[in-house]
């Protein structure tokens, strides 16, 4: 569409990570999609730019691209393997080095998308889990490489599993008869519905459209498949009904220092209609996704753009809010479930504070 | 806790009248009108000849002669009013007798005329002037008995008072008196048994006992009136250097820890007129009596340091203010302190200089009560005396010393202090309008650092009286340059609309989160909450405290009243200058107040920037530090 490629143009480069998400769960445009590519593609090749710098063919962007190319795994988790890719496949001598090639591979990662909090803290966890261990105390640098060769791959498997994890932890909060809203699509809220319906729990999905992603189009469909009575709501129609819902469950792009959860656009407009009418909302969320930012306000973000089609040529006069996530503080939201245990919001700063100091 | 502290909470909820209240209906006394008339509580003061003393050396205000003590309570001290059945008690009335007032009260004053004699006899002007109140008591007591007939209308505050009395008169009691009371008990019994035929039996060993108790107490109080030089009074004064430092946060209507604490007193503050109510636990004195005495005082008092001393002195004068300055003034003075110290022969270095460092805390509580920050100081001194070697020689513990409070000082403040300003100015964007109240050093440092990083912002500085703290942080923004507004907090709510961000200085942060500032900050921070305004506090983490506070009455700190009823460069407005003398008004300077932790949004730290709800977490993290440390 014409009038939006000169407004595609102006921003700032489309967030990466909601291409993927898109790519993998949206019904979108194709004529979207091929601008989203074209915008990619400098991408891709100056990260591959700065690959070859690296003495060996290995490149963690490479190998992440790999993984995530799966659908089912989340960002996070791909760059954490990614990094363990790293550790395996580096040719350094010293804990010294590898310690300095693990630090480079994660800022390069984290350089490929600077919106996606989930992907910063991960590599940020990574980071600080492995290179906390005892194992560099030992001696002999191989032992202590297979050490940490080991641990990134525990860390791998745990943040693989915490959808599983917190699957289990949440079924006992799905009672028979309940009716859930949901927001957009989230793997581990699915995740959880799923092993709700397999357990044979009677219970019916709201779920909204999620605009512009429309991914709600996508879950409603996967839901159908499990036979789980899904009624499909516009965004704006949240509020009309709350009344019906008995609870509301989300996923989180990022939990914040504060407790409160960075999500797709629209997540803080339904917690605060569910608390005005004290409905218990529900995060689910691994781990890993725990960052140490602390926003005061919805501005103090670091803005993700994301194109919004209309349908219909926008003047271009008119301007479009295009930010693709917004902030839920923690006063709204009553429980987070993580791979952790079932937690309160407050307890997340005390687990950033155990970890980072 | 004090195991001879009496179970006086039992008694005194029932009367006690908290909060703002006027003065019954008049008493038909001729009493001085002008006497105060604060408390109608209940509790029967000791009666204090100390306050005798005091009030001699001043005018006495009206009242007949002979009584003095009445004169007492008409001049400064509110706490005589309360020690003294005072002339507008009506509950008092049973003890002094319907009508019969001036008699009995009369009565009970010539022995205080008695003590005070003694009390002059026994040397000029001792360092602590201040007597014991077991004499009082005794007095007091025998009225009881006397009274006991007559129980009138408050039969169970007259009961009270016996009961409170005796057990007044016990805990004032040191090793010694209470040594010659059982004697004298003993020898009543035996005379008792031999009499047989008295009223009450316990009645007559009371009074023998009353009367024994009077002598000997006497005796034992004078010697240890005279500073402790003889041989009698060597008990008590080293009884009481034993437990030198009164608890910190000592009560202040809990008579009997006020006058052991005066004892030990330094300092010679008088208690302030016309004192709140609800704020009679915490302590409030006579602003600019003390300065001049103690000034005097400067070339005798051996037992503190002169650094301490002149530390104490600048806190009197309100010349080091604030959290970060009082603290590390404080840490200087003791390092000067162990510089010059020398053990003593036959004394432990480890013993000996923590029984100094409380005496010198004790000194400085008395000039002005710690901050919790100086407690926190003050607390992880004395571990580090208790961790020293025994092993170390003396000179090698001193400079350890010196070095930790060096340390402490340099991590625990300044890097401190660094680390919240890199974390908070990345809350500060261009075109902020940051609003901050009073003067707090780490918000000062945090404007002035985004100023020199470029940020476009403004600063509006809200101040409040009677301190109006914010023209020094005005002053010094202005000539750094940058564009500021003041404004008095009466204009808070106006102003909140055109502000994006509250920063805020902490004097401390309690466990649940509640911020402990100057007070106006709750102030601040709700307005600021309800117009969806984030809320910074900025504070060190070695300010944190694991109390929890849920009020600003239970612990505060009560500052000089006649603050609020002077305006500074404005003579005309003198229309409270006589507030003391008006029986139903009392002015009420708080200092500090609590800000409840849902008004906070954010507190920044040199740990980071942290939720109100984890600052537990953090106590619980530096004291583990401090233990490895």
């Amino acid at each position: 569409m014409e009038s939006e490629a000169p407004t595609m143009e102006n921003n700032p480069k489309i967030s990466a990570y909601y291409q993927t998400r898109l790519a993998h769960f949206g019904v979108v445009s194709t004529e979207w999609l091929a601008q989203a590519q074209s915008a990619t593609n400098p991408l891709l090749s100056s990260s591959t730019d700065s690959d070859t710098d690296k003495d060996t063919n290995f490149s963690v962007i490479d190998e992440f691209n790999r993984w995530r190319s799966h659908p089912d795994l989340a960002e996070a988790v791909a760059a954490i393997r990614a990094l363990a890719a790293v550790i395996s496949s580096s040719k350094a001598s010293t804990m010294m080095q590898l310690e300095i090639e693990l630090k480079n591979a994660s800022d390069t990662l984290k350089a490929w998308d600077t919106t996606s909090i989930s992907l910063t803290a991960a590599s940020d966890l990574f980071m600080r889990y492995v290179t906390r261990t005892s194992a560099l105390e030992f001696e002999d640098f191989n032992s202590a490489k297979s050490r940490l060769i080991e641990r990134a791959d525990k860390f791998g498997e745990i943040s693989y599993k915490a959808r599983k994890i917190i699957a289990m932890l949440s079924q006992d909060f799905i009672f028979d008869g309940c009716t859930i809203l949901v927001h957009g699509f989230s793997r581990v809220v699915f995740e959880v519905l799923k092993l709700a319906a397999h357990n044979k729990k009677r219970f019916r999905v709201f779920c909204t459209e999620g605009r512009p992603d429309r991914t709600g189009l996508r879950l409603s469909h996967e839901l159908a498949k499990l036979d789980v009575p899904v009624k499909l709501v516009i965004d704006s129609a949240v509020a009309y009904t709350m009344d019906e819902v008995d609870m509301v469950i989300v996923g989180a792009d990022g939990v914040v220092e504060s407790g409160g959860i960075i999500n797709m656009m629209g997540t803080y407009q339904i917690a605060l209609v569910a608390k005005s009418m004290n409905k218990p909302v529900y995060v689910a969320a691994e781990s890993y996704k725990f960052a140490r930012h602390y926003p005061l306000d919805q501005k103090d973000l670091v803005p993700a753009i994301r194109p919004v089609d209309f349908g219909v040529p926008i003047p271009l006069k008119v301007d479009v809010e295009c930010s693709a996530r917004d902030y839920t503080p923690p006063q709204y939201l009553t429980l987070l479930f993580t791979d952790l245990g079932v937690l309160t919001p407050s307890v997340v700063s005390d687990e950033l504070i155990q970890l980072y100091l | 806790m004090d195991a001879r502290r009496a179970p006086r909470a039992v008694i005194d909820p029932i009367v006690r009248k908290v909060g703002f209240f006027t003065p019954p209906d008049p008493i038909p006394f001729e009493f001085s009108p002008s006497a105060n008339s604060l408390s109608p509580v209940m509790i029967p003061p000791p009666r204090h000849s100390s306050e005798n003393h005091d009030i001699n050396s001043r005018p006495s205000v009206t009242s007949p002669s002979g009584d003095e003590t009445i004169a007492v309570s008409g001049s400064c001290n509110s706490i005589l009013s309360e020690l003294f059945p005072a002339p507008m008690l009506p509950a008092q009335s049973p003890k002094i007798g319907n009508g019969d007032g001036g008699g009995i009260v009369a009565s009970s004053f010539p022995r205080g005329g008695f003590d005070l004699t003694v009390v002059k006899a026994s040397g000029g002007v001792p360092v602590c002037k201040l007597t014991t109140v077991s004499v009082v008591n005794a007095d007091s007591f025998a009225i009881d008995e006397r009274e006991k007939p007559n129980k009138g209308g408050g039969s169970t505050m007259e009961g009270k008072d016996q009961a409170m009395n005796s057990k007044q008169k016990k805990d004032k009691s040191s090793k010694a008196e209470r040594r010659a009371l059982q004697e004298a008990q003993r020898a009543a019994k035996a005379a008792a048994k031999a009499e047989g035929n008295k009223a009450s039996g316990t009645a007559t060993s009371v009074n023998v006992k009353s009367a024994k108790a009077v002598k000997a107490p006497q005796k034992v109080d004078n010697t240890s009136v005279g500073a402790s030089e003889k041989k009698g009074g060597d008990r008590p004064s080293e009884k009481d250097r034993k437990k030198d430092v009164p608890h910190p946060r000592m009560q202040y209507d809990d008579k009997s820890r006020v006058e052991k604490a005066k004892r030990r007193a330094v300092v010679n503050q008088t208690e302030a007129r016309n004192r709140v109510e609800l704020f009679r636990h915490l302590p409030q004195y006579e602003h600019g009596s003390q300065l001049p005495d103690l000034e005097a005082k400067f070339f005798q008092l051996d037992p503190v340091h002169p650094s301490v001393y002149k530390v104490g002195l600048q806190y009197l004068s309100g010349d080091i203010s604030g959290g970060n300055a009082r603290c590390i003034a404080m840490l200087q003075a003791f390092q000067d302190a162990i510089r010059d110290y020398t053990v003593p022969s036959e004394k432990t270095l480890v013993r000996d200089l923590t029984a100094k460092i409380s005496s010198y805390v004790s000194f400085l509580i008395e000039c002005r009560p710690l901050s919790i920050s100086m407690g926190n100081a003050i607390r992880f001194l004395k571990s580090q005396i208790a961790k020293l070697p025994l092993t170390l020689s003396e000179s090698e513990s001193k400079s350890s010393l010196q070095s930790d409070i060096e340390n402490f000082i340099y991590e625990k403040i300044i890097l401190a202090d660094k680390a919240i300003v890199e974390h908070a100015v990345t809350k500060i964007r261009d075109g902020d309008v940051l609003l901050t109240y009073g003067s707090s050093s780490a918000v000062e440092m945090i404007l002035l650092h985004a100023y020199e990083l470029g940020k476009q912002f403004r600063v509006v500085v809200v101040d409040s009286r009677p301190r109006l703290r914010g023209k020094l942080l005005l002053r010094r923004l202005v000539e750094k340059g940058l564009s500021c507004t003041y404004t008095h907090i009466n204009a808070v709510s106006y102003i909140m609309q055109e502000v994006t961000r509250v920063f805020l200085g902490a004097s401390s942060v309690l466990s649940n989160g509640t911020v402990y500032s100057g007070v106006g900050t709750a102030c601040v921070a709700m307005v600021a909450h309800s117009f969806h305004v984030p809320v910074i506090v900025c504070c060190e983490a070695f300010k944190f405290h694991e109390r929890v506070q849920l009020d600003s009455i239970c612990s505060n700190e009560l500052g000089d009243p006649d603050a609020i009823s002077k305006v500074s460069g404005r003579e005309d407005v003198n229309d409270l200058d006589a507030w003391a003398n008006t029986e139903n008004l009392q002015l009420l300077n708080l200092i500090y107040d609590a800000t409840p932790s849902d008004y906070v949004s954010m507190i920044v730290t040199d740990y980071g920037m942290i939720p109100p709800t984890s600052v537990p977490v953090v106590v619980r993290k530096y004291s583990r530090e401090q233990v490895w440390i």
